[in-house]
């Protein structure tokens, strides 16, 4: 089971609001290579993994795109606090404030909801973890193109911290990938699952 | 082992959720005296329960499983196993 822990992974401090950049960034909320759709994945996928090195990376990485989700959460609420309809007009945000106000709800930038067919779930460790490094990179070139939309320094902080934390994923599940492959190697069957 | 394992989880998960259940209540009832009183209680019961139960069959967060190699965070059962 989970416990909620009263502090963000990283802190989140912004000062002044930007609607049209919460739209943009909205898109890791619940957007197709979001935190959302990774934590589901990731949760999903780690149940019918084969060992405990593929369960417990996906379990603990999955977890902590849950603390991802509460940071993008975060941003968006801190970019939109307060916003006048107005604003939200003038901002490129009518929208969206037109059915959610300044709510944080999962879509992606251009107001398509979330939906599960981001995610795959196959019961199969090397597709499994194959679409997981590509998830990834995905979303590390989401972040790259947020920060190359985005010129505040209080939000391209966490953004960048986040872009990182992509990267590391991405070399996790590469060594666990790795791990199965080898081991698959040395029963010297074919470079794939069963 | 197994059967004594599974006892001794269970009766962390009934202390674990009895604390969580009076954690609900004081969310809706923040100056009640006598839920305050019992959640201090089941959270105390709870950590020596924890204690007992990591100290014989392995961690039950990340952060217990420290000192000791080959890590142990990562060692079956699974939740669901």
């Amino acid at each position: 089971m989970w416990a909620y822990e009263k502090k963000l992974q990283y802190p989140i401090k912004i000062k002044n609001t930007n609607a049209q950049l919460a739209k943009f960034i909205a898109s890791q909320y619940g957007g197709p290579d979001g935190e959302l759709g990774a934590s589901l994945r990731y949760l999903s996928q780690r149940f019918t993994m084969p060992d405990n090195v593929t369960k417990g990376i996906l379990n603990d990485i999955g977890t902590e795109e849950l603390a991802h989700l509460e940071m993008i959460g975060s941003i968006i609420y801190q970019l939109t606090r307060n916003l006048t309809a107005d604003e939200a007009k003038a901002q490129g945000f009518g929208d969206y404030y037109v059915d959610h106000n300044t709510a944080v709800y999962p879509v992606n930038a251009s107001g398509v909801p979330f939906t599960a067919s981001y995610v795959q779930s196959k019961a199969d460790v090397i597709a499994d973890l194959t679409e997981d490094l590509a998830a990834e990179q995905k979303a590390r070139a989401t972040y790259d193109n947020i920060l190359r939309l985005c010129d505040d320094p209080d939000v391209k902080d966490p953004i960048k911290f986040l872009r990182e934390r992509e990267i590391v994923h991405f070399q996790r599940f590469g060594e666990a990938l790795t791990r199965i492959q080898d081991g698959i190697m040395d029963k010297r069957t074919f470079y794939m699952n069963k | 082992m197994e059967n004594n394992r599974q006892a001794s989880l269970k009766n962390l998960m009934a202390a674990d959720f009895t604390a969580y259940e009076l954690q609900l209540y004081l969310d809706t009832h923040p100056d009640d005296k006598d839920a305050m009183t019992k959640y201090t209680e089941a959270v105390k019961k709870a950590a020596v329960l924890r204690t007992e139960y990591e100290n014989m069959y392995g961690p039950i967060t990340a952060a217990s499983a420290a000192g000791k190699l080959p890590w142990q965070w990562i060692v079956s059962p699974w939740n669901w196993e």
